[in-house]
C-alpha cells in the first residue's frame, strides 16, 4: 500500500479519520500546525449497523457532524466527506476510516500439521485483523465427521487454507480441502451467497482444489504461505483476506459499499489497523513493542520483535460482554488473589454476572473498583499467556547449531517474546485509558504482564489507534507524530529486576542525576515498590545497581547504565522478584503487602485504603 | 453524548410485536402474506444437507489413492443402506477378498483419487421454522421466511436460558419478594409457565423440570444454582440452545432481587393466558433480551405512558443497576449537569435520586435504567 498507488492530494495538511467499532463511531480531526501534526478534536456517536438504522454512514456522520460542531468548519456534503480541503476552509485532504462494526472478521482457518502450517494460517488471519473461530488441521485430534461437524455448525465470513511446503505431497491439504466440500460451509453474512475460501498451500496442489472447492466455494488462490519450511510468507494472504474483507465482509454490512466511495484508501479491519501504528512505532525507537486493546468483549494482544509483527485475539476474554468467562477462565482464587479485602465468593460471582447483564455500567465504591481491576489483571494475564503461545520461532525448522548453540537452550518453537528485552507496553481499552489514577493503569499492566528490566510504559489516551494506524499507510510521519503527541500518555519507565530474594533484602538500588540537579540514590528492598517522580519531558541518565543475584539486563549483579523516560507516574522500581514473581501465600499477608504496595504507589486514595487495612 | 442513559427493558401491556422468522438455508415459504397463524404454525421448510461421512477406502483396502475408484462396486450418486459393501478388492482369483461398507444410509457423494477417501452423505434432514405468536403473516421473504406481527402484551427480561416455548402463565408468587421455591411447583403445573417474585431457587427449577413445566420467570436466580441447573459454567453472555426441557427467564439480574412493580403486576394481569416466551440472550453485536409475548392481550385500561423520548429528568422512574443500592428503584430528583466525582475518584455524569425509604443518593447515570412504559 504505498502512497504513490492512491489518489491523493499532493500535500496532505488536514486529516479526517473515523473507527466504526461494534458499539461506538470515533471521529478525530488531524491538522499540521506550525510544522507538526497534531489532534484538533474528536467526536463520537452510536454506531449504526443495527437496526432500525442499518446503515454505517449515519454513524459517521454523526460522530463528523460532532467534530463540525466542536471545530465551526464544515465537512460533509450530500456526498459525503469533502475532499480535498476548499479554498474557503470546508472539507479536508484526507479521509479514512476502519471497521470493526458487526463483531468485525471472522475466519475459520485450516492447514495440515496444526504446529506448522495450520499456525502459520492462524497468524496470517491474526495479522489481517480477524477473529480466528476455530483452527481446524489433519493431526487436531478431532475426527474427519467432527470436523465436518464444527465446519457446518461456524459460519465464518471467510475461510483461509493452507497446507504442504511447496514441491511436497498434497494428499493432505486436499483431504482437509475434501472435507471442507463435504461440510459445505455457510458464510455468516448473506444467505444464499458461496463462501469465500483463500488457498495459500502447495501450489503443486492448486488444480486439485480447484477441483474440490471451485464450484462450491468462492476460492482465491495465493502464494503458499509456507513455500519452505524455514520461511513465513503471510504478505499474499494477509492482502487477500483484506480484499476479500472489502468485497463480501463490507459490502455486504449495510451502508459500507457508500463509505467505501468517501475515502480513497480502502477500509481496514480496525485490529489489523491498530497492529500497524504499534509497528510504526516499533520501527521509529528500534524496540521491541507489546501492545494490549483490553475491551468489553474481546482482548487484542499485538506484539512487535524485531520485524516480526503478530496478533493474537482473546476472543473471549474482556471487561463487559466476556467477564463471566474471565471468571470461568482464571477462576475464583486468581482474581481475589489480587483484593485486598473480605469479599464472599458468591457475591464476587453475582456481581461479575450483573456486570455481564448490565455491560454499560460503571464502578461507584472503591471496593467496585479494585474487583474490577482485580478481573483486569487476570484477563491481560491470560490474553498475554495466549499470544506467548503463538508468537513464536517458526516449529519445524532444523537449526544449524553450532556448539556454542548447544548450550543455548533457544529451539524452535520458543515464545519470541523475551520479557527482558521488551522496550514498551502500550495499554488501551477502557479500564486502562480511563483509569481514575494512571498509576492504576502502570500497575494492572505490571502485575499482568510481568515486565522485566527496564520497561517504558504508556497507555492510550482516547482510543484512536485504529485511525491512526490506518493513516499510517499513506502518511507514516503524521500518525507517528499525532500518536506520540496526542494519543500515547507516557506512564513512565518500570525498572524490574529479574531474580528472588529476602523480603526486606536490599534487590537494587537507582542513581541518577534528576533535571533539577538533585542527586537521586535509591535503594528498594525486595519485596516492595517504589515510585520516583519524573516528568514526561525530562530524560534521565541512570546508573543501576542490581543486587548480587539480581539482573536488570546487563547480567547478574551487573550495572546497567541507561537513560529512562518520566511520565506521569514517573519511575516505578519494582522489586517484588520476577522468575519467579510469587505472592504470598497467606491471605493475611498478602492483603498487606497489597496494601503496602497501593500505598507506596499512591493508587488508591490513602484514606479509604485505611478501612481495608482494618 | 445525547443518550445518557441505559435505554430500560420493554414492559408493555400493549405492543405492535414483529418477529423475523428466518431459515438457516435457503428453502420454502409456506405460508401467504395476510394469514393468521399460531405459535404452531410451520411457516417455513427447507432441508439441511445430511450429515456427511469419509470413509477412507485407501487405507482399508491397502491400495494406493488413484487405484480406489477402480474397486468401487457404488458410484457417485448411488444410493447406500448402512452395511452395505461399497468397495471390494479381489486378489488371487476371489480367494482373498476385502470390503468395505457404508458406515450410513445415504448416497455415494465424492470418490477422491488424490486421497483415496469417498463420502457418504446421509439423507437431508428436514428443518421447519414455527410463527411462535399468534398473530398475521406481513411479509414474506421469499425463500427465507416470513416477518409476523401481532399485538399484545410484551415483557423482556434481563437475562434467560432455554429457547422459544409456549404455555400458560400462572402465578405463583404473591407478592414482588416471594421466592419460588420447590414445595410451590406440583405435577399439576405441566406444560405452563410459572411467575415467581424475587427468586427461584435451584432446587425448585429441578423440580420444575421433572413435571414438564414450560417456563420459569422470576426476578432474579443466585449464579451457582444456574451453574448447577445447567451444568456448566456461562462464560459468554450467548444463550437460547442450552439443552434443558424448559426456559428460565429472570427480569432483575442475579442473586435476590425484588420483581420491578410494573413487571410484577402486568404478569399478575396476564395470570392465565398463553404466551410464548423465549431465553435466548445476546449482550453484544445485536442485543437480544428473553421475552414473554402474549399475543392478543387487551388491557383493561390504559395506563399512563411515562415519556421516554425525554430521557432522564426530575420525576422519572428508575431501577438501580448496580452497586450499591443495586436492585431498588427510585425517583430521579435533580440532573447536575457538571462531571462530579465519585467515591472511585473518576469524573462522570451523576443524577441525584430518592430511593423508597425517602433517602436522597447520588448514582452515576451509566448505573440507572430508565422504567419503561
Amino acid at each position: 500500500m504505498k502512497n504513490g498507488s492512491y489518489d491523493l492530494p499532493p500535500e496532505i495538511n488536514s486529516v479526517l479519520a473515523t473507527d466504526c467499532g461494534s458499539t461506538t463511531t470515533k471521529a478525530i480531526l488531524i491538522e499540521k500546525v506550525n510544522g507538526e501534526y497534531r489532534l484538533i478534536v474528536r467526536g463520537e456517536a452510536p454506531t449504526t449497523v443495527e437496526a432500525p438504522f442499518e446503515d454505517v454512514t449515519m454513524g459517521a456522520r454523526n460522530a463528523i457532524r460532532e467534530v463540525e460542531e466542536l471545530t465551526g468548519r464544515r465537512l460533509l456534503s450530500e456526498e459525503g466527506v469533502i475532499t480535498p480541503r476548499q479554498p474557503d476552509g470546508s472539507g479536508v485532504d484526507l479521509y479514512v476510516s476502519t471497521s470493526s462494526a458487526g463483531g468485525g472478521l471472522q475466519m475459520m482457518v485450516a492447514g495440515v500439521v496444526k504446529s506448522m502450517t495450520a499456525e502459520s494460517a492462524q497468524r496470517a488471519a491474526l495479522g489481517a485483523g480477524a477473529i480466528v473461530m476455530d483452527v481446524i488441521s489433519v493431526d487436531d485430534g478431532r475426527r474427519p465427521h467432527e470436523k465436518i461437524e464444527r465446519i457446518r455448525h461456524l459460519r465464518p465470513d471467510m475461510i483461509l487454507l493452507s497446507g504442504g511446503i511447496d514441491g511436497g505431497t498434497i494428499t493432505h491439504v486436499v483431504e482437509i480441502a475434501e472435507l471442507i466440500a463435504a461440510a459445505e460451509p455457510k458464510p455468516r453474512l448473506g444467505i444464499g451467497f458461496k463462501l469465500p475460501i483463500i488457498y495459500a498451500g502447495n501450489k503443486d496442489a492448486r488444480h486439485h482444489i480447484q477441483k474440490t472447492l471451485g464450484d462450491k466455494l468462492d476460492l482465491r488462490i495465493v502464494d503458499n504461505l509456507r513455500p519452505v519450511l524455514e520461511k513465513e510468507v503471510l504478505g499474499p494472504a494477509r492482502e487477500e483476506i483484506h480484499n476479500l474483507f472489502m468485497e463480501h465482509v463490507m459490502a455486504q454490512a449495510p451502508g459500507y459499499n457508500k463509505l467505501m466511495k468517501w475515502t480513497p484508501i480502502p477500509i481496514m479491519p480496525t485490529p489489523g489497523a491498530v497492529g500497524l501504528i504499534m509497528q510504526a512505532t516499533a520501527k521509529k525507537y528500534n524496540i521491541s513493542v507489546v501492545g494490549v486493546d483490553i475491551g468489553g468483549a474481546t482482548t487484542d494482544v499485538f506484539s512487535v520483535v524485531g520485524d516480526v509483527f503478530n496478533r493474537t485475539v482473546s476472543a473471549n476474554l474482556g471487561m463487559s460482554y466476556s467477564i463471566s468467562n474471565v471468571l470461568l477462565e482464571a477462576g475464583t482464587a486468581n482474581i481475589m488473589r489480587w483484593i485486598p479485602f473480605d469479599i464472599d465468593e458468591a457475591d464476587l460471582r453475582n456481581r461479575i454476572r450483573n456486570k455481564m447483564i448490565r455491560p454499560t455500567t460503571i464502578p461507584q465504591t472503591l471496593d467496585e473498583l479494585v474487583i474490577e481491576q482485580a478481573l483486569a489483571r487476570e484477563a491481560l494475564r491470560l490474553a498475554f499467556e495466549h499470544h506467548k503461545t503463538l508468537a513464536v520461532g517458526l516449529k519445524g525448522v532444523q537449526k544449524q547449531r553450532t556448539i556454542g548453540d548447544a548450550f543455548d537452550q533457544s529451539a524452535s518453537g520458543e515464545s519470541l517474546i523475551n520479557m527482558m528485552d521488551l522496550g514498551m507496553l502500550i495499554g488501551s481499552g477502557g479500564v486502562l485509558s480511563h483509569a481514575p489514577r494512571r498509576v492504576q493503569s502502570a500497575l494492572m499492566m505490571l502485575d499482568a504482564f510481568l515486565p522485566e528490566g527496564v520497561t517504558t510504559l504508556t497507555v492510550d489516551s482516547i482510543f484512536m489507534m485504529p485511525q491512526l494506524g490506518v493513516l499510517s499507510t499513506v502518511h507514516e510521519q503524521a500518525a507517528v507524530e499525532v500518536f506520540e503527541k496526542d494519543c500515547l500518555i507516557w506512564l513512565g519507565t518500570a525498572i524490574a529486576p529479574v531474580g528472588a530474594g529476602r523480603e526486606g533484602e536490599d534487590c537494587v538500588t537507582v542513581r541518577g542525576t534528576l533535571p533539577d540537579g538533585t542527586q537521586l540514590q535509591e535503594t528498594v528492598k525486595f519485596g516492595s515498590m517504589k515510585r520516583i517522580p519524573l516528568r514526561e519531558a525530562d530524560l534521565v541518565e541512570l546508573e543501576i545497581h542490581p543486587a548480587r543475584g539480581f539482573d536488570v539486563g546487563a547480567g547478574k549483579g551487573h550495572v546497567l547504565k541507561t537513560k529512562v523516560r518520566g511520565g506521569v507516574v514517573g519511575i516505578i522500581v519494582d522489586a517484588r522478584g520476577r522468575q519467579p514473581f510469587v505472592l504470598p501465600e497467606d491471605s493475611a499477608q498478602r492483603r498487606k503487602k497489597l496494601l503496602e504496595w497501593f500505598n507506596a504507589l499512591e493508587v488508591y486514595p490513602a484514606e479509604l485504603l485505611a478501612r481495608y487495612a482494618r | 453524548m445525547a443518550h445518557a442513559y441505559t435505554p430500560g427493558l420493554k414492559v408493555t401491556e400493549l405492543a405492535t410485536i414483529r418477529k423475523v422468522r428466518r431459515l438457516p438455508i435457503l428453502g420454502e415459504v409456506l405460508v401467504q402474506e395476510g394469514q393468521e397463524v399460531t405459535p404452531e404454525t410451520v411457516v417455513a421448510r427447507a432441508e439441511l444437507p445430511g450429515n456427511p461421512h469419509t470413509v477412507n477406502v485407501a487405507n482399508s483396502l491397502s491400495v494406493e489413492p488413484e487405484d480406489v475408484p477402480h474397486f468401487m462396486v457404488k458410484k457417485v450418486g448411488e444410493a447406500v443402506k448402512k452395511g452395505e459393501v461399497i468397495a471390494t478388492y479381489r486378489a488371487f482369483f476371489g480367494l482373498m477378498k476385502n470390503n468395505v461398507a457404508s458406515p450410513v444410509d445415504g448416497t455415494i457423494e465424492n470418490i477422491s483419487a488424490v486421497t483415496g477417501q469417498v463420502v457418504v452423505r446421509e439423507p437431508a434432514i428436514p428443518v421447519q421454522i414455527q410463527a411462535y405468536i399468534r398473530g398475521k403473516v406481513v411479509q414474506v421473504l421469499p425463500r427465507e421466511g416470513v416477518i409476523v406481527e401481532t399485538q399484545g402484551a410484551f415483557i423482556q427480561g434481563i437475562f434467560g436460558v432455554g429457547g422459544e416455548r409456549q404455555g400458560k402463565l400462572k402465578m405463583v408468587a404473591r407478592t414482588p419478594d416471594d421466592v419460588l421455591e420447590e414445595k410451590d411447583v406440583s405435577p399439576a403445573d405441566h406444560g405452563q409457565i410459572l411467575i415467581g417474585g424475587s427468586l427461584v431457587t435451584g432446587k425448585a427449577v429441578k423440580k420444575a423440570m421433572e413435571y414438564g413445566v414450560k417456563g420459569i420467570v422470576a426476578g432474579g436466580i443466585i449464579d451457582t444454582d444456574l451453574l448447577e441447573i445447567l451444568g456448566y459454567d456461562i462464560g459468554v453472555a450467548i444463550t437460547g440452545h442450552e439443552d434443558i426441557p424448559l426456559t428460565v427467564i429472570i427480569t432483575e439480574g442475579f442473586g435476590r432481587i425484588r420483581m420491578a412493580e410494573k413487571t410484577f403486576h402486568l404478569l399478575k394481569d396476564l395470570d392465565g393466558y398463553t404466551a410464548s416466551i423465549n431465553g435466548a440472550t445476546q449482550i453484544r453485536a445485536g442485543v437480544m433480551r428473553p421475552e414473554i409475548i402474549v399475543a392478543g392481550y387487551v388491557p383493561k385500561t390504559r395506563a399512563v405512558e411515562t415519556d421516554v423520548a425525554q430521557g432522564l429528568v426530575p420525576g422519572t422512574p428508575i431501577r438501580i443497576i448496580r452497586e450499591p443500592f443495586f436492585g431498588q428503584l427510585a425517583e430521579v430528583v435533580e440532573l447536575p449537569p457538571e462531571l462530579e466525582t465519585i467515591e472511585t475518584e473518576a469524573h462522570v455524569r451523576i443524577l441525584k435520586a430518592r430511593l423508597a425509604n425517602g433517602q436522597v443518593v447520588t448514582i452515576p447515570r451509566a448505573n440507572v435504567e430508565i422504567i419503561e412504559e
